[in-house]
Formats: C-alpha cells, structure tokens, sequence
C-alpha cells in the first residue's frame, strides 16, 4: 500500500506554523444572502482557537459551510473534484449529520489554509485518500453544525431543544407542528458556542452514506457548464503559448525569425523563460502560431543541471541497463530465510518482467492563469491536486509571501496524478513570469504537443523473481528485486539506504502465505522527469507480481485460481474477496473454451491489496489477428466501508478502462532524449471499441476504510496478462500487449 | 465573416483559418467546446455543422461560413440534445467531464440522423476518446436517449 500520508506530513512539516490567511474572496461567485455558520471550535480542540497556524483541521465549521437564506448549504471542500466524485460524497457525509439533502449542496475546492489539512496534517487529493482520511472529521463538522441549528431554532421557537428535531434542511418541533428552515437559523447559529459533545447518526439510519446518491456535477457536465481552469477569463487578459527545449535542461538561444514572428496577427511580445519561448496574445490559437513559428536554437544544459534529459536518453537502451543490474539490492520486505529456501527447493521458478513509461494523457491540458494583483497579491488558477504545496511554490519564485498568493482550484478535466507539484512538468511557473512580464493577467495553455514532452511520467522498472516450489509444487519461497525508481522519493525525498515505498508496493505487502520471502530493490536514476500515475507503484508492480504467481503456477502444475485460494486459507477476508470475484464471474475457469460466438477464450485472475482496499479481478480474454480483445472483467472490491456504491461502480469502471489501456496500448518511447509521441495520434489509448463490459460486486467487510479512486487499477493488467499467456501458450512479461508477437495463435 | 452559431449570427473579424474551436472560446467565449488534442484525435471539440458531428479543433471557420454551427450551450434547446442530456444525467455518465460535451454533442448527431440506432450504429457514431472510461455508461445513456 503507497502511504502517501506520512510523506504528506513530511512535505507539509515546513507550512505548518506558517500564518495562513484565508481568503473570502468570490466563494462559489456570490456570497449574497450567505449567512456564515460559526466560527466555532469542538470542545477539547480550544487550543486550536489561539491561532489560525494551529487550527485543527475540520474543526472550524465556517471555513467549510455556509448556509444561504434559502438554506441552500455551500461548501468548501478540502478535495478538489476531477471525475472521482468527491463533491458528492462530501455532500453525502457531512448533509447525513447536518440533516440536508446532498441535492441542497453546492460545492466548491476550497483555497489553502490549515483548516484543510486532512490528509495526516497535510492536504493532498490523491492516494485515494479523500474520504478514507476525513470520513469522521467530516461527519462531526455536520453534526455540529446541526446542532447549534437546534439550539438557535430552540430560542426562536421558545421551547426545549430536547423536544426539537430536525428535517431535511429544517428544524422541527413536533409537539406545535411548527418548523424553521435552516436559512432562517443560520445566523443566530453561528452566535452559539460549539457543542462540547456530538452524537453522530447511526449508520442503521443512514439516508445518503451507503446510497448511490446520484453526482450534484452531472448535469452541469452533460451541457458544457461546467468550468475548468482552462475555460476562465479574467478581464484584461492575454494569452500565451510555449515551445519547450525538446530536450529538458535546454535554454533559448538565437531566435532566427523573430522580426516575422512579431508581425503576426494579434501578436504581443515575445518572453524567454527558462527552457521554453513565449507568445503572449490576444488569443490562444495565435499566441501558438506564433510561438510555434519561432526558430528557436537550442542550448545544451550547462553540465551538472540537475534533472536534464541526457541527448542520448532512450528508453530501450535504459531499460536494458535496468535488466543488466544484478544484485539483491537493500532489503524492503523479508520474512522468514528465501535464500536458504530457494537453495533447498524441488525446483526454482525465475523470471524477469518489465514495464515501460507511461503518460497521464488526462484530456484537459495543463493550463495556468495568473494575475498580479494592485494590493501586491498574487493570484492563480491553476489546475492542482495540493493547494498549499503549490501557493508555497508559487511564493518563492514570486518572491512574495505565501499569503499573499491566492489559489483558485478548479475542477479537473482528469489527473490521474498529473496535477501534483513536478517544477518542469507545472505551466504556473511560466504564467506567473508572463503575467509579471507584460503587467495584465496571462491565461497560459500548453498544447497536447508540449503537454506530451512535458509530462510526468509514471516509471519504468524491471523485477527480477525467483520463487522455489517445493515437491507438491507449492511455492516455499519467493524472492522479488525491483530495478527503478519510485515517485515519492523523486518528489519528497530519498533516503539511500532505505527503499522508497512507491517502487516496491505491489510486489512488497501481498497476501498469500508463502513462508519464505525478500522483496529488494535497487535504486537507479530515472533519467525521465516522473510522477505519481493512477495507483502509483501498483499500476505495473501488481502486474509483475501476480503474473508471476501464475508462472509459479503453471510450473508447479497448479491451477492458479486454486493456488491463490489455498494460499489464503489464513486470510479470511481475501479468500471471501477472490470466492466472490469467481462467483460474480459465474465460477472460476481458466480454459480455454469456446465461447457461444465461437472464439477461443481464457480467463486470467489476480488480487491487489492497494490504497487500504483489497481488490480480486478475473478477466476474459480473446486474442483476433494477434490483438488481446478483452470481453469481461468482474471485479470484487473491499474497501471496509462505502460512502457511494454508485461512484465505486463508475470508478471501478474507470480503472478498468485506465488499467487495461496500459495494457493493451501504452508506452512512452524516448529515442535521443526526445519522446516520439506528441499526441494520441503516436501515444494511443483506449477506443470505445476496446472497452470491456465491466461486472463490480462491493464487499463490504467492515475493515477499515480504504480508497476507491485507484484500487480498481492494479488487478487488471496481470489479469489479462495471464488470460493471454493461457491463449497464447507463452508467458507475458513484459507490456504492453500490442509489443507481443501474438499473430499466428488466434483462437 | 458572419458564422451562424445557436441560432444566432456572429460578426466575427478574425483570420479565415482560424479553427472554429477557437473563435468559439476565445472570441465568442462559449467554453462549453472543449480542446483536448487540436488534431482530430480525441473529439472534445465535437459540434454540429448543418447537423453533422464536426470536429472544430480542425474546421477552419471560412469552411463554415453559412452553416448552421451548434454547440453544447444550445444543446439543453434543442429537442433530441435534451433527450440525450436527461440520458446522460440518469446513467450519471460523466466523470470528470471534460470529454463530455463532446459526447453528448456526437450523440444528439447519430439519434438526429438514427433516432433508432443498431449497437453497430452506436460504436460507429460513438468514437470519442474518454480518459475516464466512461465508456460504457455512454452506450447505455444513448440506448435510453433512443428509447425516450
Ligand atoms: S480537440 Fe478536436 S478532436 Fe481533439
Ligand atoms: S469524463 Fe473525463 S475524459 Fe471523459
């Protein structure tokens, strides 16, 4: 499991203690009518109230809620919604305790500030972490809230507040018949004191937790009225286009045409930024004839940058280098003695697996609008998945304190891990220089082209396996050595002699019982700029581990459903998950066997334990003219407890799609230190056509609370991988698909 | 040139190459078109022309002179967009949106030109890209659009 939240506190360690300002300023575009709920603090939390810098997050109710006059509830969310629905959800969590219907709500991301840091004392929207992390944070913000509603109705209608309750949206006195909507309360709620103590709702009486209440963005989505950072405007504005150094760590030399350049239409100015060109505009589309017109000679990086891309970068040639590493590397996980088993097995099972590059490809661009404001305060709209990691950034290269930046965080058209803090792979940085530049706002796009060069990329890595099977072809010990490099310790920091989480999870923290293990890894640059990628470490290292198990499998003359089943038998709760996945698949079979069309099909299984949820995936594959068609995947998933099986089924659908693009499709490919794909014309992901009929059955286990946004990921790739491996009578080590030689095995 | 976009005539005094993607954002500030590739690749920038799905990150706006351009802002007035959005909002297709415009706007085409379409019609007209892997919920929410 990535735990991203220790690594969360650690990059925040430095904001917290620092006066956070919180702005009012244009929340939701209107505060009229908008009474503020409350400026209140939870008994036992009072030492937060001496100060902004030690505020407990989600204590302060009216940092998160305002209640309108038409008891319409606004609300702020520490999350930033980019399709994973966590609007909803909060609307769901904190409108169960209030007593609103999620439908009343109307929600937006909320700016920086330490009422936000829910994420373990830091704030991210990521690791699948949104609800798990502030699940009962939330629920006693709207159980408060509710009840200084009660009490401010209790002195309106002069009764008890014993004998009051509440509807939807309204408190109640039942004894009079009489009602007082929310609207009407607010105010004199927000005089009260915070309840020392709150009954939080039984889950038994759940009306929204638990439902699939339906997505308050659909509608605004389905018209085109929703709005993303790259469709703001502010008045006065300009815009910009860039050309990147193709290589990273180049800078602008000579430029052959500028005089022409400067004579196209709507054509401002001209800015070199470190690494790229400039265009500033009267509008985009010639901002990026013009900057894309520019003949720009390109300096080599001065020796010693950090982080340039080296003139011969190619990905075949590093990963090779990867493959020819030997060793077992510094030690992740060990129980138990694998050498000494592997040495005294029946028999050795040893393989090699890799997994390329990927890219985010989220369909909206990275944009970034900046603008200088006269009261020497900066503001940005920028696409983000961690408001205060990106307002400090934005404040030392402005060279202004962090509160004086104001961030804007507008829904995401996708990000999959494509919006956190990666320097060279942020538009805002440009933007906040041209804005600065030309003295009015820069809205900054950067076409699919550069968005492309430009990327975060998910790494590369090889595992080296070795496993020993004992007589009866049981694994005894397993061995793992995984070659690469982790985008946690890129981004937060690594320690030498201590493996980086993020490179091994998924291959390290399985559960079948396998006495004698080592999980290793050796650590080697990443020559790529990289990023977290939907299920970060997961997304490739399931994919060699549980393609392995089935090679372990096969050489053991085991069914590799069975196996798994057996070695789960101490692990209740995942042996129901892989039972419940077999049995939504209508009983487990391998094959293959012809389907009613007459193709010649296989199943392939594998199980996943990220981002706290545990996951079993069966997929039913066939191969046409050398390509993997995949038909079905059923997918069981235990995240302990739901909030939405609605937006658990979209989201497992979701990672299915992500997932089995990888597969089928993905890869970046570098050749001189430059990729060859600048658009989904060279990078292909998946087509309507490719895309299976996905079967999800929520479990329910009770465990505690995991994640939903990015477990669905892992098990699909070794799932289909094994069905192919079955079909195609040769093992898949390596991806994506499309790269196997599959012509001549069709069913 | 004059562009005939919703009903409505534009004046519109800009480079006949123009993509017609951007005079609508960028001029006409009608965001609800969306930009994902610019090379016909992904569909985001979907519109009507005279009824027919039109990629406009690559229609230049001098091909369009006199044709009746429809885009997403219009699609909640027109009587089969409003079939397709109420499709879309009951199977809660979108996810994070951004491709959904697009979407919606491909589907009122194909139910214009098939208000019965085939499953072969649909995977036919249906070709945008969705990041998110809506997928799926597309095909239903344009199934129920033909059944209403
Ligand atoms: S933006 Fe036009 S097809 Fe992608
Ligand atoms: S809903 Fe996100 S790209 Fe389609």
């Amino acid at each position: 499991m990535n735990d991203m939240t220790s690594i969360a506190a650690q990059a925040m360690a430095s904001e917290n203690g620092k006066p956070f300002k919180l702005s009012r300023r244009g929340f939701l575009g209107s505060s009229l009518g908008a009474l503020v709920l409350g400026v209140t603090l939870p008994a036992g939390r009072v030492r937060a109230q001496a100060a902004a810098a030690s505020v407990a997050p989600g204590s302060r109710i009216a940092a998160f809620l305002e209640i309108r006059a038409d008891s319409i509830v606004l609300f702020r969310s520490a999350f930033i919604e980019g399709g994973q629905g966590i609007f909803t959800a909060m609307a769901q969590i904190v409108g169960e305790e209030l007593d609103v219907d999620p439908v009343n709500f109307v929600v937006e991301g909320a700016p920086p500030g330490p009422d936000y840091l829910l994420t373990g004392g830091a704030r991210f929207t990521g690791g699948s972490m949104s609800v798990r992390m502030s699940y009962d944070t939330m629920r006693k913000l709207g159980a408060s809230a509710r009840q200084m509603l009660l009490q401010a109705a209790a002195t309106r209608l002069g009764v008890p507040v014993a004998e009051l309750t509440t509807e939807p949206g309204r408190a109640v006195h039942a004894a009079s018949g009489r009602t007082v909507p929310y609207g009407e309360i607010a105010d004199a709620a927000a005089e009260l004191p915070i309840p020392a103590n709150v009954v939080l709702r039984d889950r038994a009486d759940f009306r929204w937790i638990g439902k699939p209440v339906a997505r308050l963005d659909a509608r605004d989505k389905s018209t085109g009225k929703a709005k993303y950072a790259i469709d703001l405007k502010v008045d006065g504005m300009l815009y910009a286009a860039v050309q990147h150094s193709p290589r990273l760590g180049g800078e602008p030399g000579a430029l052959q045409n500028e005089a022409a350049v400067r004579g196209m239409p709507g054509f401002h100015s001209i800015h070199r930024l470190p690494g790229a060109v400039a265009v500033v505009a009267n509008s985009w589309w010639r901002a990026r004839m013009a900057v894309e017109a520019l003949q720009v000679s390109w300096t080599e990086a001065a020796p010693g940058t950090a982080h340039t891309m080296p003139a011969d970068f190619s990905t075949e040639a590093h990963m090779a280098t990867l493959k020819a590493k030997t060793g077992d590397g510094v030690a992740f996980e060990a129980e138990g003695d694998a050498a000494g088993a592997l040495a005294g097995a029946h028999r050795v099972v040893e393989a090699t697996y890799d997994a390329p590059h990927l890219a985010h490809g989220q369909l909206e661009p990275p944009s970034a609008l900046a603008r200088w404001n006269d009261d020497g305060t900066l503001e940005l709209w920028i696409p983000n998945q961690a408001p205060e990691m990106f307002q400090a950034d934005a404040a030392k290269l402005a060279g202004i304190a962090p509160d004086k930046v104001i961030i804007h965080s507008p829904m995401l058209g996708g990000f999959f891990g494509r919006h956190f803090l990666y320097q060279t792979a942020n538009p805002y940085p440009q933007a906040i220089l041209l804005s600065k530049a030309v003295g009015r706002p820069v809205k900054l796009i950067w076409s699919r082209e550069e968005e492309f060069l430009r990327d975060a990329l998910r790494p590369t890595a090889a595992v080296r396996f070795r496993a020993g099977l004992d007589a009866s072809g049981t694994p005894v010990a397993l061995s793992a050595v995984a070659i690469g490099e982790g985008p946690t310790g890129r981004w937060f920091g690594r320690q030498p002699d201590k493996v980086d989480s993020s490179a091994v999870e998924g291959i390290a923290g399985k559960v079948y019982a396998i006495p004698n293990r080592r999980v290793g890894q050796i650590h080697v640059d990443d020559p790529a700029i990289i990023g977290f990628w939907r299920s970060v470490g997961h997304s490739m290292n399931d994919f060699f581990y549980e393609t392995f198990f089935d090679e372990m499998a096969d050489a053991g003359g085991q069914d590799p459903y069975e196996l798994r089943h057996r070695l789960l038998a101490n692990s209740p709760r995942h042996r129901t998950l892989l039972e419940a996945v077999a049995e939504l698949s209508g009983g487990w079979r391998r094959g293959p066997f012809t389907a009613e069309d007459g193709t010649r099909r296989a199943r392939g299984v594998a199980m996943a334990s990220p981002f706290g949820s545990e996951v079993a995936t069966i997929a039913e594959v066939s191969l046409e003219k050398g390509e993997t068609v995949v038909h079905d995947v059923w997918v069981a998933i235990d995240p302990g407890s739901i909030v939405n099986p609605a937006i658990i089924g979209a989201q497992v659908n979701s990672a299915v799609a992500l997932g089995l693009s990888s597969a089928l499709f993905e890869e970046v490919v570098y050749v001189d230190g430059m990729p060859q794909a600048r658009n989904y014309d060279g990078y292909q992901i998946l087509t309507p056509d490719r895309m299976p009929r996905v079967h999800v059955r929520i479990v329910e286990s009770g465990a505690p609370m995991g994640g939903i946004g990015e477990p669905g990921l892992p098990g699909v790739p070794p799932a289909v991988a094994n069905a192919v491996s079955v079909l195609a009578g040769q093992r898949v080590r390596g991806l994506p698909l499309s790269k196997l030689n599959l012509k001549g095995v069709d069913g | 040139m004059e562009l005939s976009i919703n009903g409505t005539k534009h004046q519109v005094d800009i480079e006949p190459d123009t993509p017609l993607l951007w005079v609508l954002r960028d001029e006409l500030g009608m965001t609800g078109t969306k930009y994902g590739c610019g090379l016909a690749q992904c569909g985001a920038c979907t519109v009507l022309i005279d009824g027919q799905a039109t990629r406009s990150c690559v229609t230049p706006i001098e091909s369009v002179e006199g044709a009746e351009i429809m885009t997403i802002e219009a699609v909640a007035e027109d009587p089969v967009g409003q079939k397709v959005v109420e499709a879309w909002v009951s199977n809660q297709v979108p996810q994070c949106g951004y491709c959904q415009s697009g979407q919606v706007l491909a589907a009122t085409a194909l139910l214009k030109q098939s208000p019965q379409p085939t499953d072969e019609d649909i995977a036919g007209a249906m070709v945008n890209l969705c990041r998110c892997g809506t997928y799926n919920a597309i095909a239903a929410a344009v199934r129920d659009a033909a059944q209403a």
